[in-house]
This record gives C-alpha cells, structure tokens and sequence, in this order.
C-alpha cells in the first residue's frame, strides 16, 4: 500500500459529497437562508475541484487557481444581492419560507 | 363733335354705376344722378340733331374692338337723321319719365335702385340707338331686354310680377334665337357685319336671293319678340305688372320700337326680298288687328293702353313692310309722346284710385283737372284728330296703304277701333258718376313732379307731328328716308277719310259711354261668342300654355320620371347591390377570416391552459427539475 497521499480522487470526491449536500439542502430546506448557505456549497465545491485540478494536472500555471479566486468574487456579489433579496422577501412576507412565495404560478 | 356722341349713352351708364356703388342710400341724390345724366344726354342730343340737320351723313366711327384677323368686330356709332331722331325721342321721354317718378314712386323702399334701373335702361337703349354693326345692337338689344325683365319684375315681392317678367324674358328670347341666326346668315353671306358694308354688298347684288330673304325674316324674328308683334305678342301686356313709369318709357315708347328701329336701321335688307316686305306687312298688320280689337273690351286701364301700343307697333311694322320707312318712323316719333303720355296720365289716375279696374273709376275729370285734360290730348292724338302730331303719322301710314286695298280697309279699320278703344277709356275713367265713392273721395290730382312731365309731353303730343306736315317744304320725309325722299303729293281726299273714321269711332264711345245712348251691356250680350273672345285675348295665353307650355312640362315630367326611374333607378340598383355584396363579404370576414384568426388564438390559448400547469410557483420544483435535467442530459450525451 502506498503510502497515505491525498491523491487528486480524495479531492472530487470531497468535491463530489460537498455538491451533493449542497443540491441536496437546496431541493429540501425551506428556508431561504439555508437555500442560499447550500449554494454556496455548491460553489465551494467545484472551487475545489478546480484547484484540484490544476494542482494536479497543470501544477506549473496557476489557471485554476485564478478562476477559483473568480469564483469567490462573483459569490461574494452574487450573495450580497441574494441577501437584499431575502430581506425584502422577508419584510414582504414576514417570513422567509419559500414554500409561501409561490403566487408566480398560474 | 359727332364722334363724341358716346358720351350720350355714358352718362346714365356712369349714373348706374354711381347710385349701385356710392349713392345707393341717399334717394335724392340717386334720383338727381340719373335725371342729371338723362336730361344731359338730351341737351346733347339736340346739338347732334342740328348738326345732322346740316349734314345728314351718314357719319359713322368705330374702332376694332376684337380683331380676328381676317375680320374684326367693331364698336361704333353710326349716326345719320334716323338715329338723331331716336336720340331725341328716347332722351326726351326717358328724361319726362325719370322726373315723373320722382312722384310716383316716392315712397318705394327700392327707390334708389329703381333709378340705377333706369339708367341701365337709357344706357342700353341709346347704345342701342348708336350701334353701327349687327354685333354692338345684339349686345345692347339684350342689355335692354335685361333691364326690361329687371323692371317688369321690380315689385319682385309679387308673384304676377315676377312671373311677368319671366314671360317678357322667355318670349323675346325666342325672337331673339332668330335674330342671331339671322346675324349668323349676315355675316356668312357679307363677312362683316358693319351696317354700311352689308349694305353695300346688298347695292352691288353680291348679297342677294333667297339668302336676303332668309336673313330678313330671321332678323325680323328678333324685331317680332321686341316689339311684341304676332305671335310673340303675349308678353307686352303682361309687362304691365312693372311700374307705371316703366310702362311709359321701355313697354310703350321706347324699347318696343327698338324693334321697329331694327327693321328701319336694316330697310336696305327688307327692301332688298320684296317676301320679307309682304311677310313683315303681314305681321304687322294682323297684330295691329288683332291687339286693338283685344282693347275694345279690356277694363284694366294699363292692359288697354298695352293693346294699344301692340297695335301701334303693328301698324308702324306694317308700314315698314310696305316698303315706308319715313311713314314707320314718324309714326314711332309721335307714338312715342302721346302713349308716353296716355301711360304717365294713367300712372296719375292709378296713383290716386289706387286701382287698375276702369269699371271703379268714373267722374275723375273734376278731381285730375291736368292729368284728364293731357290724356284726352293724348286720345285725340292717337285717334288721328286734325291737327294733332297722330293726325299726321297716321295719314302718312294710311297713305302708305294705298295701292294695298286689303292693308288700307284694314288700317281704317284699326283706326276706328283705335278712337273708340281710347275715348272708352277716358269717358269710363274722367267722366259720368263714379263707381266707387270710396275710391274717388280719395282721389286727388297727384303732385307737380308727375303733373309737368305730362304737360311737357302733351305739348309734344300736340306738335312733335308738325315737323311732318307734307305741305313742309323741309319735313320730317325730306329728313328721314330710304334711298330717295318720299314726296307723295298729300291726298286731301284721304285725309278727310281718316279724320272722319276717327271722328266716328270717338262718337260712338261718347254715345254708348257718355251718353249712354247705347248699352254696352247689351251689346256685349248681343254678340256673346265675340265679346268673350275679344275679353279672353283669343285665348292666346291659353293656347300657347296648351301646345307650348303643356307640352313642355309633360316633356319635363317625363325626363323627371326617366330621372327619378332610371337614372336614379339604376344609381339606387347598383347601391343595393354593392351593400349585398358587402353583406356576403362581411359574412366572409366575420366567419372565415375571423374564424380563422380566433380559431389560431383559442389554439394557442387551449395549448396555455394545458401547459400552465407546469407552472408551480413553487422554487424548488424548479430547481428539481433544472437538476433533473441536467442528469437526463447527461444520459443523453
């Protein structure tokens, strides 16, 4: 047996349970914070993927490195308007229950 | 000096213009105006008289008014002793009868206008006077057939009046059709239609044939309208729904004998087709005839004195025909003053009664001292009484007959009548007991303004027929001629003959309407059949409304029908079928293409209904489906 490395498999599988938890929390939970906490996540976990591979693969370029930085910005943007979002869902409703925000269907 | 004889006609004409454009309002001024401008003209007039007197001309100066090359349409005036003496005439009554209705028509609301009226009239008739070609007297002809519908019609507000009009119009209107085509014949035979060269192509025989005769009777025609001859006749005593003062001037002393001035002017064509003589003596005759016996039974006062005049035309037309135009035109001259005159006396008597109807007069002559005593001056006058101006124009007409027995018993006849008519007349109006004593102690002789035209024209009356005199060594027949001086020896014999007939027809009105000697009544009832022709007019109105009139309208009524049937029929039937087949088109529409439009919307719509289910609302319905999808893309990659 080899000695115990972390191999490049050990990482997309953290990667893999990490977005599959997160998928998971964003079918089942009915809290809108809990919904965006999954999505990062999801985010979370293909950043690892991403420095996973470039570890491994192209372990001179930092390519993947880069986008995973990419990636942290935009959530950051993306969870800040998502934020202004539940508030204001929040103070419409008084709640943040998704289930109850459902008057855009037919 | 002549050739300034324009300003003659210019002069009413720039009256006219002055009272419709400036002075309209201020009545004094209107009437000062025209009777300013009129009374000017007749100063003038007698200066051109003089001269022509001295120089008989023919003078003639025109210009070219329209050039077409080849020929041109002139304007000028022709002035030789026949126009001087129309001149006169027409000035002379005109200015009498302008200052008479100053009285007469005090009080009229269209005062100012009846004066433009007037002028209009003078203008037209002395431009008319003047004309040297058949162009220049066609317009000013018309323009005094204007000015003449314009006056009949003047008390508009009336519907005999208006309607009068239109029949005065109408009927010279078919003279006049003739009259054109007489021009037209002219001037494709001559090239011209200066008076003087169509005459001189008919001298030297290149105007000649039955051509003369054609352009003779055609131009005769318009002279038959305007001098209400037979058959156009009917309009004249209509006319009499006009103002008294316009009966004088235009339906009595003037514009009828612009007819008989027509046949004068153009002698040289009647002279040249002995046919268009006989023809014109026919007519002339027959009306003279026909009209006097008409005013035997009349007892409106102006329609006798209408009678009269158509009389008199015919016999001044006659006398033309028969080739005597100093007879024709001397008789015009005296005419002139006396029936101006019988019609003003008339204007006064109606004036104070307040009526037409003779039968409610009676006993006027103590009340009208002037106005009685200038109508039976004017009555003997026109009776042929020695010595007065009728005596003379009348002999020489008589004397013109002579040769013609069938013209001379008929003139005679027409004489006896003549006095007789006219002495009914004025025994009914000024003499006997009055009829109707409301009217007559109302009756008062009607003021100086009206009082000394008649006496001015009564002088006239009395001695305008001196100048005639055929023992004159320088008359009226050495002045006024065709071709040569007229100097029949005058025939005492003829003379003595038809003094004696008018004697005799002025005794018998004063036996039967003075006297009383004679009933009239009786003698109407004696010969019914004829009294009710005579007092229907021959029924000329009532035939000429059957064959002429009727059929007119039937012909209206049934262009009427094509139009309301047919015409409007057809129009209508296309209408209709234009809406059925907009009614099908829009069954199409609203079936077919709308159908087709809703069926496309309601698919649509059905197809939304269905797959709006899909349509949660609930986010994480979403989400799943978005994961599914991507793991059923990943199956299918």
């Amino acid at each position: 047996m080899a000695e115990a490395t972390i191999s490049l498999n050990h990482y997309l599988m953290l990667s893999g349970i990490l977005f599959t938890i997160g998928v998971f929390g964003v079918l089942t939970r009915r809290n809108a914070i809990a919904i965006l906490m999954s999505v990062e996540l999801m985010f979370n976990a293909v950043n690892i993927t991403l420095v996973a591979f470039s570890d491994f693969v192209t372990p001179a370029a930092l390519t993947g490195q880069i986008i995973a930085l990419f990636t942290i910005v935009v959530a950051a943007a993306e969870a800040a308007v998502a934020l202004a979002v539940v508030l204001l869902i929040y103070r419409s409703f008084k709640g943040i229950n998704v289930d109850r925000i459902n008057f855009m269907k037919w | 000096m002549l050739q300034n004889a324009w300003i003659i006609p210019a002069l009413p004409l720039l009256a006219f213009v002055l009272i419709v454009f400036f002075t309209h309002r201020h009545r004094a001024l209107s009437a000062g105006l025209s009777i300013g401008a009129i009374v000017a003209g007749f100063i003038f007039s007698v200066t051109i008289l003089f001269k022509v007197l001295g120089d008989p001309g023919p003078h003639e100066f025109y210009f070219k008014w329209l050039d077409f090359g080849t020929w041109d349409l002139q304007m000028g005036l022709l002035i030789d002793p026949l126009t001087a003496i129309m001149l006169l005439v027409v000035t002379i009554v005109s200015s009498c009868v302008q200052i008479y209705s100053v009285g007469y028509m005090q009080g009229d609301k269209l005062f100012s206008r009846y004066f433009a009226y007037i002028s209009l009239f003078s203008f037209s008739m002395l431009g008319l006077v003047l004309a040297n070609n058949f162009a220049e007297i066609f317009i000013f002809w018309e323009l005094v057939g204007l000015t003449s519908y314009l006056l009949i019609g003047f008390w508009f507000e009336k519907k005999s009046a208006a309607d009068a009009g239109k029949k005065a119009f109408i009927t010279t209107r078919a003279g006049d059709l003739g009259f054109i085509v007489g021009i037209l014949i002219i001037f494709f035979a001559c090239g011209t239609l200066n008076f003087q060269e169509v005459f001189a192509k008919i001298e030297t025989g290149a105007f000649a044939g039955g051509l003369v005769t054609a352009a003779a009777i055609f131009v005769f025609a318009g002279a038959v309208g305007k001098s209400a001859q037979f058959p156009l006749h009917v309009w004249l005593p209509d006319a009499m729904e006009g103002p008294t003062p316009v009966s004088a001037l235009i339906h009595a002393a003037t514009m009828v004998a612009a007819g008989v001035y027509l046949v004068a002017r153009t002698m040289t064509i009647f002279a040249a087709s002995e046919t268009a003589g006989l023809v014109v003596a026919i007519i002339g005759i027959t009306t003279s005839f026909m009209a006097a016996s008409i005013a035997l039974v009349q007892n409106d006062i102006k329609r006798v004195l209408a009678y009269s005049t158509v009389s008199q035309l015919g016999y001044m037309i006659m006398a033309l025909g028969l080739g005597a135009l100093t007879a024709g035109t001397f008789h015009l001259l005296t005419h002139a003053f006396f029936k101006a005159l019988l019609f003003l006396a008339a204007g006064s008597v109606i004036h104070a009664v307040h009526t037409n109807d003779i039968q409610e007069m009676g006993g006027l002559g103590n009340k009208m001292r002037i106005t009685a005593t200038t109508m039976f001056i004017a009555s003997f006058s026109i009776a042929g009484i020695f010595p007065l101006s009728g005596f003379w124009s009348k002999d020489e007409i008589v004397a013109a007959t002579v040769g013609h027995p069938i013209f001379l018993v008929l003139t005679l006849a027409v004489a006896f009548m003549t006095a007789f008519y006219m002495f009914r007349l004025c025994f009914l109006t000024f003499t006997g007991t009055p009829r109707d004593r409301k009217k007559f102690d109302h009756a008062q002789e009607s003021p100086k303004s009206m009082t000394v035209p008649l006496i001015i024209l009564a002088f006239l009356s009395v001695f305008a027929g001196w100048v005639g005199i055929p023992w004159l060594e320088h008359g009226y027949s050495s002045f006024v001629y065709h071709h040569h001086p007229h100097h029949a020896e005058p025939s005492i014999l003829l003379m003595i003959i038809s003094l004696s007939i008018g004697l005799s027809g002025i005794g018998l009105a004063y036996l039967i309407y003075y006297k009383k000697s004679i009933s009239a009544d009786a003698i109407a009832e004696r010969f019914k059949p004829l009294y009710t022709l005579l007092y229907n007019k021959y029924y000329f109105d009532e035939i000429y409304d059957a064959i002429i009139v009727q059929p007119c309208y039937a012909i209206c009524d049934f262009w009427f029908w094509f139009d309301q049937r047919i015409v409007d029929g057809a129009v209508n039937g296309s209408a209709t079928l234009t809406i059925w087949w907009s009614i099908a088109k829009r069954w199409f529409d609203d079936h077919i293409v709308d159908g087709a439009v809703n069926g496309l919307g309601y698919t649509v719509r059905g197809a939304g209904g269905i797959l709006r289910f899909a349509q949660t609302g609930r986010l994480q319905n979403y989400a799943l489906v978005i994961f599914a999808g991507v793991i059923l893309i990943w199956f299918l990659r």
